[in-house]
């Protein structure tokens, strides 16, 4: 038998949503009881089946993970890998299917699982330790360890409800941090904390990895830290594996399939986020020169698009702004338009948007796209469009791809 | 926890070797090289097997295995409710005390139930140390898992662990309610005796009975929300259905009808242990009492266990 941490199998999860809500109260339960009776004696048909909505959150996922391995897990919201860390550290049971596993496994759904306010930071660290699975002797072991990186120090003993944000989740990170499991399951704890601290802890998860020989199980939005910390990575979308192998192919090929084949993107039905005023809104881009396939240019080609937007109620300096974010999820540029013409005042706009001789080093870049307003944010569409970039004749020579950074500038070299 | 945007550009990270090489730059600190442990080979690791309906088990495996967790949970609830020390066991002893003059006047000033010699007031509160373990294990039991929601949702455990700590609470009132009892006895004079040494049986009893139904009513306030109004509703009824107020014996009649009450037994059990010789314990109402909670504990196992493997999906 091959050596594998973990084998999942044809995995499944099936919620009821429809018979789950209708049941939520006894009350109901026994209203729904009388009536089945009823319907019984009526020979008339029970309503309970078609009453539940079946929704699968997983749908035969089947991956394996070697010993040592660090795997990434990637997909938008929804797609199903909250569903796949809960199954595989056991707080949830798959509807179908099987997983082995072999080892102690911790895992660390979110930092400080279990903290009690009013207990003191000591306390709770023995607490936490105990829920994550730790022993009350290795907890001791550990203990100056883990009040040591967390910088907490002199407020040891003050309950945590007075803490610091950071230092809670500094806190809480510690103590999961000195766990010493052979499979460790993380979901998104990296993205907590500040800058510095979230170095130090990306720092000790690849000291697990590496040093340690541990298998690594991680959820992050953060494409950077799944290249820079996974070997591998399976991408999740619509509850199926859509892609598994090689880390980086895995974060290209998610960032690809989020690329909308359409030459016109429609926004009316798009979430936008809370601090969006929305005053004035971008309802509809258009790429206006595609060559084969829309949203697909070539190094150093240009890119023609199409803004419309939608004004409910004047803005004042309002302006359009596009930024440019690589697989990896770092801003690479941003330009933005000239004062809008108009400052709005009901009814819809079209501007036309060049950008040109784009040296972005070939690979999928992120455009998010929205309007600026003197005070604050109009619109703002995270990912509103994906820009592939292809490789070219001149690309190809000169060796410029996705391992050389993102931009290539004109360039020319000759012996003086 | 919130998660905030992207942390940001990837210059924080500059410092990680990718699967190439375990080096971290020499600035990083010490402690971050924790000691070696030498990795298992996978063959002689434990290999656990998920599968749906399969919990089953390793389920009394892992809640061995997960005794401390137990104690933590049991010392943490413990701690947060006395935590502010004042109140904390201030509200231990000032509720009884209330009852225990309520239910003299009430029973015996007002009804007149004959006290068999013993002082109403001391009758009351050897009756009221069972009935408040039993409530207050009852109710901690009940709501247990719906206040424990976020770890449920996040962390694996038998989750049975949480109801029985639970049960901690109402053992660490009770130790509290004796020791303030025990002076007032024996201000009315009565001494305690060898009967005392079967105490602790009735406290198991007592608990198990806690738990059996606890257990009941924890799932069912997990699959139905409003569940947790009938709770009070019940352990109101049976404060009075309970001899917490009255002696049995005195009522040949009722008797056997009251003590199908497992907690009547447990009652009869304190008062006979602690009273020293004043009351007699009812055979027929300890064995009946026995079988109640055997079939509670059973059956609320069995049902705490057929939806538990849900609870995280619906809590």
């Amino acid at each position: 038998m091959a050596a594998f941490a973990i084998q999942a199998s044809g995995l499944s999860k099936r919620y009821e949503i429809g018979r789950a809500r209708s049941n939520d109260t006894l009350r109901d339960a026994l209203a729904h009881g009388v009536r089945g009776v009823w319907s019984r004696f009526n020979r008339s048909r029970r309503e309970s089946g078609a009453a539940s909505t079946e929704f699968w959150a997983l749908r035969d996922v089947s991956f394996e993970v070697s010993p040592g391995e660090v795997a990434g897990i990637i997909g938008r919201n929804g797609a199903g890998k909250s569903t796949l860390l809960k199954i595989l550290s056991r707080i949830t049971e798959p509807t179908h299917g099987r997983v082995a596993i072999r080892g102690r496994v911790a895992s660390l759904l979110e930092v400080g699982t279990g903290f009690h306010p009013e207990l003191s930071g000591r306390e709770n660290i023995l607490l936490n330790g105990a829920i994550l699975g730790m022993t009350r002797n290795e907890i001791r072991a550990k203990f100056d360890e883990i009040v040591a990186f967390a910088e907490i120090g002199a407020f040891l003993d003050t309950p945590v409800k007075r803490y610091s944000s950071g230092m809670y989740v500094r806190l809480a990170f510690s103590v999961a941090a000195h766990l010493e499991p052979e499979i460790f399951i993380v979901d998104e704890v990296l993205a907590v904390g500040d800058a510095a601290f979230q170095r130090k802890c990306l720092g000790k998860m690849n000291d697990v990895a590496q040093r340690h020989g541990r298998t690594v199980i991680l959820v992050t939005h953060n494409m950077d830290s799944i290249v820079r910390l996974c070997q591998t990575a399976l991408v999740l979308g619509g509850g199926r594996v859509q892609f598994k192998g090689r880390a980086e192919d895995a974060v290209g090929h998610y960032m690809k399939a989020e690329a909308d084949p359409s030459a016109t993107i429609d926004y009316s039905a798009r979430p936008r986020p809370d601090w969006a005023r929305r005053r004035h809104e971008v309802v509809r881009i258009s790429h206006l020169n595609p060559g084969e396939t829309p949203w697909r240019i070539p190094f150093a080609g240009s890119l023609e698009i199409q803004i419309e937007t939608q004004s409910r109620s004047p803005i004042a300096d309002g302006r359009i702004f596009l930024a440019i974010f690589s697989a990896t999820g770092a801003e690479v540029g941003a330009v933005q338009s000239l004062l809008l013409p108009r400052p709005g005042g009901g009814g819809g706009d079209r501007y036309r948007c060049r950008l040109e001789d784009i040296r972005l080093n070939p690979g999928v870049y992120a455009f998010t796209v929205g309007v600026r307003a003197d005070m604050g944010m109009e619109d703002h569409l995270e990912e509103a469009f994906h820009l592939e970039i292809l490789s070219t004749e001149e690309t190809r020579a000169a060796q410029i791809d996705a391992f050389s950074g993102y931009y290539a500038p004109r360039n020319s070299f000759s012996r003086e | 926890m919130p998660v905030p945007q992207d942390p940001g550009p990837p210059e924080n990270l500059v410092f990680l070797k990718r699967s190439d090489g375990a080096k971290l730059s020499a600035d990083e600190p010490k402690f971050l090289a924790t000691q070696e442990k030498p990795l298992a080979s996978g063959e002689d690791l434990p290999e656990l097997v998920i599968e749906a309906g399969k919990s089953e088990a390793h389920y009394w495996r892992d809640l061995w295995r997960y005794r401390e967790l137990l104690g933590f949970l049991a010392w943490r609830d413990t701690k947060v409710r006395y935590k502010q020390a004042a109140l904390g066991v201030g509200w231990a002893v000032i509720q009884p005390a209330i009852q225990t003059a309520l239910l003299t006047f009430v029973f015996g000033k007002l009804a007149k139930m004959p006290s068999g010699g013993v002082p109403y007031p001391l009758l009351v509160l050897t009756g009221l140390l069972p009935w408040q373990l039993v409530s207050s294990a009852v109710t901690g039991a009940s709501n247990s898992l719906v206040s424990n929601t976020h770890l449920i949702s996040k962390v694996y455990f038998p989750r049975l662990l949480v109801p029985l700590s639970a049960l901690a609470v109402a053992l660490v009132d009770l130790g509290i309610l004796l020791l303030i009892s025990e002076p007032v006895a024996l201000a009315y004079g009565v001494w305690p005796n060898w009967r005392l040494v079967f105490l602790p049986l009735f406290i198991v009893g007592g608990l198990l009975m806690a738990l059996g139904a606890g257990l009941w009513m924890t799932a069912l306030t997990v699959k139905y929300r409003d569940f947790r109004f009938i709770v009070p509703f019940i352990l109101q009824t049976g404060l009075f259905v309970t001899p917490v107020g009255y002696r049995t014996d005195f009522l040949p009649n009722w008797r056997f009808a009251l003590s199908l009450n497992p907690v009547s037994a447990v009652v009869d059990g304190f008062r006979w242990s602690l009273l020293g010789g004043a009351t007699e314990l009812y055979l027929p109402g300890l064995v009946a009492a026995v079988f109640v909670t055997a079939a509670l504990c059973l059956s609320g196992t069995w049902y705490f266990r057929r939806t538990e493997r849900r609870f995280a999906d619906i809590i």
